[in-house]
Protein backbone atom coordinates (compact mmCIF):
# COMPACT_ATOMS: atom_id res chain seq x y z
CA UNK A 1 0.00 0.00 0.00
CA UNK A 2 1.02 2.93 -0.26
CA UNK A 3 2.74 5.39 2.53
CA UNK A 4 2.03 8.77 2.72
CA UNK A 5 5.17 10.94 4.55
CA UNK A 6 5.51 14.87 5.43
CA UNK A 7 7.96 16.82 4.79
CA UNK A 8 10.44 15.51 7.43
CA UNK A 9 9.43 12.35 8.41
CA UNK A 10 12.05 9.52 8.40
CA UNK A 11 12.53 7.27 5.59
CA UNK A 12 15.42 5.17 5.42
CA UNK A 13 18.88 4.49 6.40
CA UNK A 14 20.11 3.39 3.02
CA UNK A 15 22.08 6.61 1.83
CA UNK A 16 22.71 5.60 -1.19
CA UNK A 17 19.60 4.99 -2.91
CA UNK A 18 18.16 8.42 -1.80
CA UNK A 19 16.76 9.78 -4.62
CA UNK A 20 14.02 12.66 -5.75
CA UNK A 21 11.87 14.45 -3.13
CA UNK A 22 14.29 13.01 -0.35
CA UNK A 23 17.37 14.91 1.26
CA UNK A 24 20.42 12.83 3.84
CA UNK A 25 20.61 14.76 7.32
CA UNK A 26 23.17 12.55 9.37
CA UNK A 27 22.93 9.43 7.38
CA UNK A 28 19.32 9.46 7.56
CA UNK A 29 17.30 9.68 4.73
CA UNK A 30 14.06 11.84 5.07
CA UNK A 31 11.15 13.22 3.26
CA UNK A 32 11.39 16.75 1.78
CA UNK A 33 7.62 16.72 0.43
CA UNK A 34 3.94 15.83 1.65
CA UNK A 35 3.40 12.98 -0.63
CA UNK A 36 4.12 9.23 -1.74
CA UNK A 37 6.89 6.91 -0.55
CA UNK A 38 8.19 5.05 -4.07
CA UNK A 39 10.36 2.37 -2.61
CA UNK A 40 11.13 0.70 -6.07
CA UNK A 41 14.98 1.42 -6.89
CA UNK A 42 15.89 4.98 -5.89
CA UNK A 43 13.68 5.90 -2.30
CA UNK A 44 11.55 8.57 -3.77
CA UNK A 45 8.68 11.03 -2.68
CA UNK A 46 6.19 11.55 -5.13
CA UNK A 47 4.33 15.37 -4.27
CA UNK A 48 0.48 15.25 -4.03
CA UNK A 49 0.89 18.84 -4.82
CA UNK A 50 3.05 21.68 -6.66
CA UNK A 51 4.08 23.67 -9.17
CA UNK A 52 5.47 22.18 -12.74
CA UNK A 53 9.24 23.14 -13.16
CA UNK A 54 10.49 22.53 -16.73
CA UNK A 55 13.14 20.07 -17.53
CA UNK A 56 15.01 19.58 -21.25
CA UNK A 57 12.86 17.09 -23.35
CA UNK A 58 9.78 17.82 -21.97
CA UNK A 59 6.11 18.14 -24.09
CA UNK A 60 4.10 20.82 -22.75
CA UNK A 61 1.21 22.78 -24.15
CA UNK A 62 1.41 26.31 -24.41
CA UNK A 63 -0.06 29.44 -24.81
CA UNK A 64 1.22 32.81 -26.38
CA UNK A 65 0.78 35.55 -24.22
CA UNK A 66 3.50 38.47 -25.70
CA UNK A 67 5.38 38.76 -28.76
CA UNK A 68 8.85 40.53 -28.04
CA UNK A 69 10.45 40.47 -31.31
CA UNK A 70 12.09 37.81 -31.84
CA UNK A 71 10.19 35.70 -29.49
CA UNK A 72 7.31 34.68 -28.47
CA UNK A 73 6.71 34.87 -24.65
CA UNK A 74 4.65 31.30 -23.73
CA UNK A 75 2.77 30.59 -20.47
CA UNK A 76 3.30 26.74 -19.83
CA UNK A 77 1.25 26.54 -16.36
CA UNK A 78 4.89 27.31 -14.40
CA UNK A 79 6.05 29.87 -12.27
CA UNK A 80 8.81 30.12 -15.36
CA UNK A 81 7.75 31.34 -18.83
CA UNK A 82 8.87 29.81 -21.78
CA UNK A 83 10.03 31.63 -25.34
CA UNK A 84 10.11 30.65 -28.39
CA UNK A 85 12.05 32.15 -31.45
CA UNK A 86 10.92 32.31 -34.51
CA UNK A 87 13.73 31.24 -36.37
CA UNK A 88 11.57 27.72 -35.20
CA UNK A 89 9.42 28.66 -38.40
CA UNK A 90 12.68 28.71 -40.79
CA UNK A 91 12.51 24.79 -41.67
CA UNK A 92 8.64 25.40 -42.94
CA UNK A 93 9.50 28.59 -44.71
CA UNK A 94 12.37 30.14 -45.79
CA UNK A 95 11.84 33.51 -45.88
CA UNK A 96 12.84 35.53 -42.68
CA UNK A 97 9.90 36.72 -40.39
CA UNK A 98 9.73 40.47 -40.22
CA UNK A 99 9.42 42.22 -37.28
CA UNK A 100 5.86 43.26 -37.85
CA UNK A 101 4.79 40.09 -38.86
CA UNK A 102 5.37 37.57 -36.07
CA UNK A 103 1.34 37.78 -35.16
CA UNK A 104 0.38 36.25 -38.99
CA UNK A 105 2.50 33.01 -37.77
CA UNK A 106 1.09 32.91 -34.10
CA UNK A 107 -0.76 35.28 -32.74
CA UNK A 108 -1.67 36.22 -28.65
CA UNK A 109 -4.08 33.12 -27.03
CA UNK A 110 -2.96 30.22 -29.45
CA UNK A 111 -2.40 27.59 -28.38
CA UNK A 112 0.64 25.67 -29.28
CA UNK A 113 2.33 21.75 -28.51
CA UNK A 114 6.06 22.31 -28.04
CA UNK A 115 9.42 20.86 -26.76
CA UNK A 116 11.22 22.09 -23.94
CA UNK A 117 14.87 22.43 -25.90
CA UNK A 118 16.18 23.84 -22.77
CA UNK A 119 16.32 25.20 -19.84
CA UNK A 120 19.54 27.49 -18.35
CA UNK A 121 20.57 28.28 -14.50
CA UNK A 122 18.65 31.40 -14.59
CA UNK A 123 15.62 29.31 -15.22
CA UNK A 124 15.34 31.13 -18.89
CA UNK A 125 13.14 28.10 -20.82
CA UNK A 126 13.44 28.07 -24.17
CA UNK A 127 10.90 25.61 -26.86
CA UNK A 128 11.03 24.19 -30.14
CA UNK A 129 8.37 23.29 -32.53
CA UNK A 130 6.73 19.92 -33.08
CA UNK A 131 5.69 19.04 -36.38
CA UNK A 132 1.60 19.30 -35.50
CA UNK A 133 2.25 22.08 -33.16
CA UNK A 134 -0.68 24.17 -33.57
CA UNK A 135 -3.92 23.60 -32.12
CA UNK A 136 -6.68 24.65 -33.49
CA UNK A 137 -10.45 25.93 -32.52
CA UNK A 138 -11.32 22.38 -32.41
CA UNK A 139 -11.26 20.17 -28.91
CA UNK A 140 -10.75 21.01 -25.67
CA UNK A 141 -8.07 22.34 -23.52
CA UNK A 142 -8.36 20.83 -19.37
CA UNK A 143 -5.66 21.85 -17.08
CA UNK A 144 -5.04 19.63 -14.12
CA UNK A 145 -1.96 19.26 -11.77
CA UNK A 146 1.05 18.16 -13.48
CA UNK A 147 1.46 15.77 -10.52
CA UNK A 148 -1.39 13.59 -11.40
CA UNK A 149 -0.74 13.29 -15.28
CA UNK A 150 1.51 10.53 -15.23
CA UNK A 151 -1.86 8.77 -12.96
CA UNK A 152 -4.16 10.05 -16.53
CA UNK A 153 -1.12 8.06 -18.71
CA UNK A 154 -0.61 4.97 -16.88
CA UNK A 155 1.20 1.92 -16.49
CA UNK A 156 2.81 1.90 -19.75
CA UNK A 157 0.20 4.02 -21.10
CA UNK A 158 -3.09 1.85 -20.01
CA UNK A 159 -4.92 4.33 -18.59
CA UNK A 160 -4.58 6.63 -21.87
CA UNK A 161 -4.89 4.36 -24.66
CA UNK A 162 -8.69 2.89 -22.57
CA UNK A 163 -9.55 6.44 -22.60
CA UNK A 164 -8.84 7.46 -26.28
CA UNK A 165 -10.36 4.02 -27.38
CA UNK A 166 -14.04 4.22 -25.48
CA UNK A 167 -13.99 7.49 -25.36
CA UNK A 168 -13.54 7.18 -29.11
CA UNK A 169 -11.50 10.63 -28.96
CA UNK A 170 -8.04 12.01 -30.01
CA UNK A 171 -6.43 13.07 -26.40
CA UNK A 172 -2.75 14.35 -25.79
CA UNK A 173 -1.60 14.63 -22.48
CA UNK A 174 1.57 17.28 -22.05
CA UNK A 175 3.96 17.31 -19.32
CA UNK A 176 2.38 20.32 -17.80
CA UNK A 177 -0.80 18.65 -16.71
CA UNK A 178 -2.63 20.37 -19.78
CA UNK A 179 -4.80 17.71 -21.93
CA UNK A 180 -6.01 18.53 -25.19
CA UNK A 181 -8.81 16.58 -25.91
CA UNK A 182 -10.82 16.29 -29.79
CA UNK A 183 -13.62 13.99 -30.93
CA UNK A 184 -17.45 14.96 -30.92
CA UNK A 185 -18.59 16.64 -28.55
CA UNK A 186 -20.68 14.12 -26.52
CA UNK A 187 -17.27 11.91 -26.47
CA UNK A 188 -15.37 15.06 -25.27
CA UNK A 189 -17.84 15.61 -22.59
CA UNK A 190 -17.52 11.79 -21.06
CA UNK A 191 -13.19 11.91 -21.75
CA UNK A 192 -13.94 15.36 -19.60
CA UNK A 193 -15.54 13.54 -16.65
CA UNK A 194 -13.36 11.06 -16.52
CA UNK A 195 -10.13 13.07 -16.66
CA UNK A 196 -11.44 15.51 -13.47
CA UNK A 197 -12.27 11.72 -12.24
CA UNK A 198 -8.87 10.41 -12.87
CA UNK A 199 -7.34 13.78 -11.72
CA UNK A 200 -9.33 13.94 -7.97
CA UNK A 201 -8.67 10.09 -7.09
CA UNK A 202 -4.92 9.98 -8.77
CA UNK A 203 -3.85 8.57 -5.45
CA UNK A 204 -6.19 5.91 -4.95
CA UNK A 205 -5.49 1.85 -5.69
CA UNK A 206 -7.29 0.11 -8.94
CA UNK A 207 -7.94 3.25 -10.65
CA UNK A 208 -8.16 1.68 -13.94
CA UNK A 209 -10.48 -0.86 -12.99
CA UNK A 210 -12.46 1.62 -11.77
CA UNK A 211 -12.50 3.87 -14.43
CA UNK A 212 -13.33 0.65 -16.89
CA UNK A 213 -15.81 -0.03 -14.63
CA UNK A 214 -17.32 4.07 -15.34
CA UNK A 215 -16.69 3.87 -18.89
CA UNK A 216 -18.43 0.65 -19.43
CA UNK A 217 -21.55 1.64 -16.86
CA UNK A 218 -22.06 4.71 -19.05
CA UNK A 219 -22.10 3.08 -22.76
CA UNK A 220 -24.38 0.59 -21.32
CA UNK A 221 -26.65 3.26 -20.55
CA UNK A 222 -26.41 5.19 -23.57
CA UNK A 223 -27.19 1.89 -25.31
CA UNK A 224 -30.35 1.85 -23.06
CA UNK A 225 -31.50 4.91 -23.96
CA UNK A 226 -31.31 4.03 -27.68
CA UNK A 227 -33.95 1.67 -27.35
CA UNK B 1 -3.67 53.98 36.83
CA UNK B 2 -4.62 51.47 39.46
CA UNK B 3 -5.39 48.20 38.08
CA UNK B 4 -7.70 45.70 40.53
CA UNK B 5 -5.36 42.96 40.50
CA UNK B 6 -7.15 39.59 39.09
CA UNK B 7 -6.29 36.17 41.10
CA UNK B 8 -5.54 33.86 37.84
CA UNK B 9 -5.13 30.91 39.41
CA UNK B 10 -7.39 29.30 42.12
CA UNK B 11 -6.98 26.40 43.60
CA UNK B 12 -4.09 25.23 41.39
CA UNK B 13 -6.55 25.42 38.36
CA UNK B 14 -6.16 28.29 36.13
CA UNK B 15 -9.07 30.67 35.07
CA UNK B 16 -10.52 28.18 32.45
CA UNK B 17 -9.61 25.35 34.30
CA UNK B 18 -7.12 24.23 32.82
CA UNK B 19 -3.63 22.75 34.42
CA UNK B 20 -0.05 24.78 34.21
CA UNK B 21 0.84 22.52 31.26
CA UNK B 22 -2.42 21.69 29.62
CA UNK B 23 -2.71 23.38 25.90
CA UNK B 24 -6.24 24.71 24.61
CA UNK B 25 -7.78 22.47 22.30
CA UNK B 26 -6.54 22.11 18.20
CA UNK B 27 -8.36 21.91 15.91
CA UNK B 28 -6.72 21.40 12.33
CA UNK B 29 -8.02 21.26 8.77
CA UNK B 30 -6.14 21.26 5.98
CA UNK B 31 -6.94 22.32 2.29
CA UNK B 32 -10.17 24.08 3.29
CA UNK B 33 -9.51 27.17 0.51
CA UNK B 34 -10.10 26.03 -3.04
CA UNK B 35 -8.31 28.59 -4.70
CA UNK B 36 -4.96 28.26 -2.75
CA UNK B 37 -2.24 26.54 -3.56
CA UNK B 38 -2.32 25.05 -0.38
CA UNK B 39 -3.68 26.20 2.83
CA UNK B 40 -5.39 25.54 6.54
CA UNK B 41 -7.64 26.31 9.07
CA UNK B 42 -6.03 26.04 12.67
CA UNK B 43 -8.07 26.60 16.17
CA UNK B 44 -6.23 26.88 19.29
CA UNK B 45 -9.13 27.51 22.27
CA UNK B 46 -10.57 30.59 20.84
CA UNK B 47 -7.93 31.33 17.96
CA UNK B 48 -9.15 30.90 14.83
CA UNK B 49 -6.44 30.87 11.95
CA UNK B 50 -6.49 30.67 8.26
CA UNK B 51 -3.70 30.22 6.38
CA UNK B 52 -2.81 30.26 2.70
CA UNK B 53 -0.62 29.46 0.53
CA UNK B 54 0.02 30.53 -3.15
CA UNK B 55 3.11 29.67 -5.35
CA UNK B 56 5.99 28.71 -6.40
CA UNK B 57 5.00 31.76 -8.75
CA UNK B 58 6.35 34.58 -10.85
CA UNK B 59 7.92 37.47 -8.60
CA UNK B 60 6.81 40.83 -9.32
CA UNK B 61 7.85 43.32 -9.48
CA UNK B 62 11.38 41.72 -11.01
CA UNK B 63 13.56 43.09 -9.08
CA UNK B 64 12.34 41.71 -5.80
CA UNK B 65 13.54 38.50 -7.55
CA UNK B 66 16.48 36.21 -6.65
CA UNK B 67 18.17 34.75 -9.24
CA UNK B 68 19.09 31.71 -6.69
CA UNK B 69 16.22 31.18 -4.49
CA UNK B 70 12.56 31.14 -4.23
CA UNK B 71 11.21 34.83 -2.20
CA UNK B 72 8.65 34.07 0.56
CA UNK B 73 6.58 36.98 2.18
CA UNK B 74 4.18 36.45 4.68
CA UNK B 75 1.38 38.47 5.80
CA UNK B 76 -0.23 38.15 9.18
CA UNK B 77 -3.62 39.98 9.11
CA UNK B 78 -6.33 40.34 11.98
CA UNK B 79 -9.62 40.79 11.13
CA UNK B 80 -11.29 44.04 12.41
CA UNK B 81 -13.70 41.59 14.15
CA UNK B 82 -11.22 39.71 15.83
CA UNK B 83 -10.82 41.28 19.34
CA UNK B 84 -13.44 42.89 21.78
CA UNK B 85 -12.63 46.75 20.48
CA UNK B 86 -12.79 46.59 17.04
CA UNK B 87 -9.12 46.34 15.49
CA UNK B 88 -8.21 49.35 12.96
CA UNK B 89 -8.27 47.15 9.51
CA UNK B 90 -4.82 47.06 7.94
CA UNK B 91 -1.05 46.42 8.90
CA UNK B 92 0.20 48.14 12.08
CA UNK B 93 3.76 48.40 14.16
CA UNK B 94 2.59 45.10 15.60
CA UNK B 95 1.47 43.11 12.57
CA UNK B 96 4.58 43.94 10.43
CA UNK B 97 6.50 43.01 13.42
CA UNK B 98 4.81 39.43 13.72
CA UNK B 99 4.79 38.77 10.19
CA UNK B 100 8.29 39.42 10.02
CA UNK B 101 8.93 36.85 12.96
CA UNK B 102 6.62 34.69 11.83
CA UNK B 103 8.46 34.46 7.95
CA UNK B 104 11.79 34.17 9.61
CA UNK B 105 10.64 31.54 11.99
CA UNK B 106 9.49 29.20 8.56
CA UNK B 107 12.19 30.30 6.37
CA UNK B 108 15.14 28.11 7.44
CA UNK B 109 12.99 24.51 6.66
CA UNK B 110 11.53 25.95 3.09
CA UNK B 111 14.10 24.57 0.61
CA UNK B 112 13.86 28.02 -1.54
CA UNK B 113 16.58 27.03 -3.66
CA UNK B 114 14.27 24.96 -5.87
CA UNK B 115 12.29 27.72 -7.12
CA UNK B 116 14.79 30.63 -7.97
CA UNK B 117 13.07 33.70 -9.27
CA UNK B 118 9.93 32.88 -7.40
CA UNK B 119 7.77 34.04 -4.86
CA UNK B 120 5.67 31.77 -2.03
CA UNK B 121 2.99 34.26 -0.54
CA UNK B 122 1.70 32.90 2.44
CA UNK B 123 -1.32 35.10 3.89
CA UNK B 124 -2.70 34.17 7.45
CA UNK B 125 -5.75 35.87 8.95
CA UNK B 126 -6.85 35.55 12.32
CA UNK B 127 -10.51 35.39 12.21
CA UNK B 128 -10.60 35.26 16.20
CA UNK B 129 -7.83 35.98 18.91
CA UNK B 130 -7.17 35.21 22.37
CA UNK B 131 -3.87 35.52 22.86
CA UNK B 132 -1.22 33.17 20.88
CA UNK B 133 -2.21 34.00 17.01
CA UNK B 134 1.34 34.53 16.26
CA UNK B 135 1.90 30.71 17.46
CA UNK B 136 -1.78 29.33 15.76
CA UNK B 137 -0.62 31.73 12.24
CA UNK B 138 2.61 29.85 12.49
CA UNK B 139 1.18 26.56 12.74
CA UNK B 140 -1.02 26.70 10.23
CA UNK B 141 1.47 28.25 7.69
CA UNK B 142 3.96 25.54 8.50
CA UNK B 143 0.77 23.05 7.28
CA UNK B 144 -0.20 25.02 4.01
CA UNK B 145 2.87 25.17 2.85
CA UNK B 146 3.60 21.50 3.17
CA UNK B 147 -0.22 21.25 1.33
CA UNK B 148 0.69 23.35 -1.21
CA UNK B 149 4.03 20.91 -2.44
CA UNK B 150 6.46 23.08 -1.49
CA UNK B 151 9.93 21.31 -0.96
CA UNK B 152 10.70 21.44 3.16
CA UNK B 153 12.97 20.27 5.55
CA UNK B 154 10.35 19.66 8.18
CA UNK B 155 7.22 21.37 9.49
CA UNK B 156 7.39 24.17 12.35
CA UNK B 157 4.96 24.08 15.37
CA UNK B 158 4.53 26.64 17.65
CA UNK B 159 3.26 27.56 21.00
CA UNK B 160 3.51 30.25 23.86
CA UNK B 161 4.87 29.81 27.42
CA UNK B 162 3.97 32.82 30.24
CA UNK B 163 3.98 33.47 34.36
CA UNK B 164 1.09 34.22 35.59
CA UNK B 165 1.09 34.71 38.98
CA UNK B 166 4.32 33.89 39.66
CA UNK B 167 3.78 30.03 37.91
CA UNK B 168 5.39 29.30 34.40
CA UNK B 169 2.04 28.15 32.20
CA UNK B 170 2.04 27.02 29.14
CA UNK B 171 0.23 28.67 26.45
CA UNK B 172 -1.90 31.91 28.08
CA UNK B 173 -4.86 32.80 26.86
CA UNK B 174 -5.89 36.31 26.76
CA UNK B 175 -6.82 37.57 30.19
CA UNK B 176 -3.47 35.94 31.86
CA UNK B 177 -1.48 37.61 28.61
CA UNK B 178 -2.87 41.00 29.94
CA UNK B 179 -2.42 40.35 33.71
CA UNK B 180 -0.10 38.18 33.38
CA UNK B 181 4.01 38.94 34.31
CA UNK B 182 5.91 37.35 31.15
CA UNK B 183 4.54 35.91 27.67
CA UNK B 184 7.17 33.82 25.39
CA UNK B 185 6.15 32.43 22.18
CA UNK B 186 8.12 29.89 20.50
CA UNK B 187 8.48 28.14 17.45
CA UNK B 188 10.52 25.15 16.60
CA UNK B 189 11.31 21.84 14.20
CA UNK B 190 9.89 19.43 16.81
CA UNK B 191 12.17 16.67 15.29
CA UNK B 192 15.38 17.88 15.44
CA UNK B 193 14.20 20.53 18.66
CA UNK B 194 16.37 23.29 16.53
CA UNK B 195 14.34 26.85 17.40
CA UNK B 196 13.56 29.00 14.95
CA UNK B 197 12.13 31.80 16.96
CA UNK B 198 11.62 33.24 20.54
CA UNK B 199 10.50 36.20 21.81
CA UNK B 200 10.22 37.65 25.00
CA UNK B 201 7.22 40.27 26.66
CA UNK B 202 8.18 40.62 30.25
CA UNK B 203 10.49 38.73 32.63
CA UNK B 204 11.58 35.85 33.66
CA UNK B 205 14.31 34.23 36.01
CA UNK B 206 17.12 32.22 34.24
CA UNK B 207 15.49 29.22 36.02
CA UNK B 208 11.81 30.38 35.27
CA UNK B 209 13.27 30.55 31.31
CA UNK B 210 14.61 27.27 30.74
CA UNK B 211 11.41 25.32 32.84
CA UNK B 212 9.38 27.20 30.31
CA UNK B 213 11.36 26.25 27.52
CA UNK B 214 11.17 22.65 28.41
CA UNK B 215 7.44 23.16 28.50
CA UNK B 216 7.51 24.56 25.38
CA UNK B 217 9.34 21.93 23.73
CA UNK B 218 6.88 19.30 24.92
CA UNK B 219 4.65 20.95 23.67
CA UNK B 220 5.86 21.36 20.57
CA UNK B 221 5.94 17.74 19.92
CA UNK B 222 2.49 17.62 20.75
CA UNK B 223 1.56 19.91 17.83
CA UNK B 224 3.83 18.51 15.78
CA UNK B 225 2.05 15.01 15.95
CA UNK B 226 -1.56 16.69 15.57
CA UNK B 227 -0.15 18.99 12.04
CA UNK B 228 1.22 15.36 10.92
CA UNK B 229 -1.99 13.52 11.48
CA UNK B 230 -4.15 16.52 10.07
CA UNK B 231 -1.66 16.21 6.73
CA UNK B 232 -2.09 12.47 6.98
CA UNK B 233 -5.71 12.38 7.69
CA UNK B 234 -6.60 14.68 4.30
CA UNK B 235 -5.24 12.13 2.25
CA UNK B 236 -6.90 8.65 3.88
CA UNK B 237 -9.99 11.07 3.35
CA UNK B 238 -9.88 11.68 -0.28
CA UNK B 239 -8.90 7.97 -1.03
CA UNK B 240 -12.49 7.16 1.44
CA UNK B 241 -14.01 9.83 -1.18
CA UNK B 242 -12.79 7.44 -4.30
CA UNK B 243 -14.15 4.45 -3.56
CA UNK B 244 -17.75 5.07 -3.22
Amino acid sequence: MYKVVVPGDFISDEVNRAGEGTYVDEGKVYAMHYGIVNDKGEIKVVALSGKYVPTNGDIVIGKIVEISFPYWIVDIASPYEARLHNSEFAGTRRDKIEFGDMNKYLDLGDLIVAKVLNVDALMRVNLTLRDEFKIGDRGRLIEISHTKVPRVIGRSGSMIKMLKEKCNCFVFVAKNGRIWIKGRDADMNLALEVVLMISNEAHTSGLTDRVAHFLDSFKKNREGDRE
Amino acid sequence: MKEEKIELIKDGKRLDGRDFEDLRPIKIEVGVLKRADGSCYFELGNNKALAAVYGPREKHPRHLQDAKTAVVTYRYNMAPFSVDDRKRPGPDRRSVEVSKVSRESLDPVILKEYYPKTAIDVYVELLQSDAGTRTAGINAASVALAAAGIPMRDLVSSVAVGKIDGEVVLDLNAVEDNHGEADMPVAMVARTDTITMLQMDGRFTKDEFERGLKLAKKACHEIYELQRTALIEKYSKSVGEGEE
